[in-house]
């Protein structure tokens, strides 16, 4: 009975025990939490006053550091008013903390080039359907002296390394230099890229004369200069010395058996709208024969451009012509031949174009045998990463067959792809 | 040994190259005149407002022209290889055009990351910075944000700003000159705004419809509302669904003013006017959009009347 009386007792007083400890405890923790938030809401306070205060006059700014290309500036807070944003801005960051470090990463871009074509042609057929060609191209600044430029070309039947670069942007004299394989600056249709031919095709006289396609494409060294001439002349002197291994034009059994290409470009601004660029191009080199065997090439091209400044998306025409003549060393005698296209093109709105463009051309081998065709060609640009192209061709080959042929073409871009010099 | 006619011409180029080695170098800096090279007129016009007498500006783009298309002409070259800064809007604006020129050019002062070479972007409150994935099938969109920011008169004068500096750092012999002409810039910009807000006060919020995403700057600064744009997506002409879709909007919402950049085609937009009642603007982008806007207070005077005259007109 004792036993059970202490038991209640300890059931009476030990809650009333822990009821008291813990009834300090919370006060205590209360009178904790109550100093916090005065010290809180003095913090609070002096963070507003400071706020508040009025920022001191804006003294000459600090020297900016300029953003590389590719360096994205975020949208910046709370701006005091006429002080330049701070110089450095975080990058955005898409994939991660590392997404930094890929904005040194070279521009990539990818061009596909599809090609079908309908009609007869016995001499120089093209596939009903045929992914022409793929162009990687990756594109960046390698250093304060120079940028890099690669163009890998994918076909159905290989891969080549259409242009791979450096070019030293910072030499003294004004010089700009390039070093590595490069479509040589001979006339014009020979230093375009596939994807910035105005036809689907090329014209007969490069097929017939600088080797097609791939024309004149080697590895080697070109240097060009601006030349001072008065009165808004603007004239350019290109020289290029290349391995000598051009596909159909030159070839090289030797390392002496080394090509040339020279170039004086003369270009004027006639009015805002309009302007005249005049070219005369050389090549020499060794051709297929071997190293006792040579092929000069000679080139004068003409340009007239019309685009008026206001409505420049919508309506611009374009009228050139490229004369080609060729001097091929054979054993019998020496083949001379001569070439040219006269072409134009006039954009009618911001999606279509017209144009059309006549060959005429001897063959490099067999100057007595001449080509001719006439071409008509309309273009579709839903986009400018994207274009639709149709082309009526008629050829009349030196063997007396005449082709006539439709040809389509579907170009597209995926990402980054740097613009091409004018 | 017979010398060729190829190697005669080859000569003539690298003799004429080099004997007038002189006459191509540009001056050093200080030497003369500095000259600044600008991409747009925009550019060019604050440069001149911190410049004063002692440089020469000239702008590659010219004010009525769209300056993602511009023609890389060699006659740009002529102006670019004598150049001693160049500032451009940077954001890939140009990215169709300049680069290539720059490279072109062969003056190593105002290759990319060269003490020559100013992106006004870095100093500007930059709109429209997309987030997430970004792809082409949202048009020709700029992933660093919209380059068009010098259409609030307050990026202007950061901009300004961030050119005194460099010209400062450049020549810092006319250090003090700079700074005045800053400070006056900035004095004269903050008394036009007192007008401008005044003037577009009473049209704060309303709501208009844009031809391209040039106005985010402009609009948030003077309280307008974009809530369409003639094209469906940046870059991409109109099409006939999106036009309906966007006279549906219109006159949903009420929508009675639609401004168009002058190098784009009227004819959408007319249209789009005479189904829905609205007026058609033709607003500047840009210094020398128009002759008499000859610089950058008349931008902001020329736009403002044209818009808030549109405003009154349609209420």
């Amino acid at each position: 009975m004792r036993c059970v009386n202490i038991f209640a007792c300890l059931l009476i007083l030990v809650p009333g025990l822990v009821w008291a400890q813990t009834k300090d405890d919370v006060q205590e923790q209360l009178r904790a939490l109550e100093e916090r938030v005065h010290v809180l809401e003095s913090e609070v306070q002096t963070l507003k006053a400071a706020q508040a205060a009025p920022t001191p006059p804006t003294q000459a700014p600090p020297p900016p550091t300029e953003l590389p290309p590719g360096q994205a500036p975020a949208a910046p807070t709370q701006l005091p008013p006429g002080a330049p944003l701070p110089p450095s801005r975080p990058l955005p960051v898409y994939g991660g903390a590392s997404a930094a470090a890929k904005a040194l990463n070279p521009d990539v871009s990818v061009i596909g080039d599809f090609i079908g074509a309908g009609g007869r042609n016995t001499i120089r057929p093209l596939p009903a359907l045929e992914m022409h060609e793929s162009e990687v191209g990756l594109q960046a600044i390698i250093d304060p002296y120079a940028r890099g430029d690669f163009f890998f070309t994918f076909g159905e039947q290989g891969v080549d390394l259409e242009e791979g670069y450096i070019t030293f942007t910072s030499l003294p004299g004004g010089f700009v230099a390039r070093v590595g394989k490069m479509r040589s600056s001979f006339g014009v249709v020979n230093t375009l890229h596939n994807h910035v031919l105005p036809w689907i095709d090329r014209p007969v006289v490069s097929e017939d004369l600088v080797g097609g396609e791939d024309g004149i494409d080697d590895a080697g060294v070109s240097v060009n200069r601006i030349l001072p001439v008065p009165k808004g002349i603007f004239l350019e002197a290109t020289g290029q010395v290349f391995r000598g291994d051009s596909g159909d034009v030159f070839s090289h059994t030797r390392k002496s058996d080394i090509s040339t290409v020279g170039r004086l470009r003369a270009y004027r601004d006639l009015t805002e709208s309009t302007n005249l660029d005049l070219g005369l191009s050389f090549a020499r080199g060794h051709n297929d024969l071997g190293s006792a065997y040579r092929t000069q090439l000679y080139d004068l091209d003409t340009t007239l451009r019309w685009k008026p400044l206001r409505r420049a998306i919508y309506h611009n025409f374009l009228m050139r012509s490229e004369l080609i003549w060729s001097e091929r060393e054979e054993p019998s005698a020496v083949q001379r031949a001569f070439g040219f296209y006269t072409a134009s093109d006039y954009r009618l709105n911001r999606r279509w174009t017209v144009g059309g463009r006549y060959d005429r051309s001897g063959r490099a081998r067999n100057a007595a045998l001449t080509d001719t065709g006439f071409s008509g060609v309309l273009t579709y640009w839903p986009s400018e990463f994207s274009q639709l192209r149709g082309q009526y061709r008629f050829t009349r080959y030196a063997e007396g067959r005449d082709a006539n042929e439709f040809l389509f073409q579907f170009l597209f871009v995926l990402g980054a792809h740097g613009a091409h010099p004018f | 040994m017979r010398l060729r006619f190829p190697q005669i011409l080859s000569s003539c180029f690298f003799i004429v190259a080099l004997v007038f080695p002189s006459a191509n170098q540009a001056p050093a800096f200080g030497a003369s005149k500095f000259k600044v090279v600008t991409a747009t007129t925009d550019m060019a016009a604050l440069t001149e407002e911190v410049g004063g007498d002692r440089i020469t500006v000239e702008s590659i783009a010219r004010g009525y022209q769209d300056p993602h298309f511009v023609e890389a002409k060699p006659s740009f070259l002529l102006k670019l290889r004598q150049a001693d800064l160049l500032v451009v809007v940077g954001l890939q604006l140009e990215i169709g055009w300049l680069p290539p020129l720059i490279t072109q050019s062969g003056n190593p002062r105002i290759q990319v990351g060269a003490p020559g070479y100013l992106d006004a972007s870095q100093f500007a409150e930059i709109l429209e910075i997309p987030t997430g994935v970004i792809t082409r099938a949202m048009g020709d969109v700029h992933p660093l944000g919209n380059p068009h920011y010098w259409l609030d008169p307050e990026n202007g004068r950061r901009i300004a700003g961030g050119i005194q500096a460099k010209l400062t750092e450049l020549k810092p012999d006319d250090a003090a000159y700079f700074e005045e002409r800053f400070q006056s810039f900035s004095q004269r910009l903050s008394t036009a705004e007192k007008t401008w807000d005044e003037e577009m006060k009473p049209f704060h919020g309303r709501k208009v419809v844009t031809y391209h995403r040039s106005w985010p700057n402009f609009a948030k600064r003077f309280g307008l509302d974009v809530v369409g744009y003639v094209e469906p997506r940046p870059g991409i002409p109109p099409s006939p669904r999106h036009t309906v879709e966007l006279i549906q909007m219109m006159e949903r919402e009420n929508i009675k003013v639609i401004v168009v950049e002058p190098y784009f085609d009227l004819k959408t937009p007319k249209s789009i006017a005479r189904e829905t009642g609205a007026q058609v603007v033709v607003l500047l982008p840009s210094v020398g959009g128009e002759k008499e806007v000859t610089d950058y207070f008349k931008l902001f005077d020329y736009d403002i009347a044209l818009l808030a005259q549109a405003f009154k007109s349609n209420p």
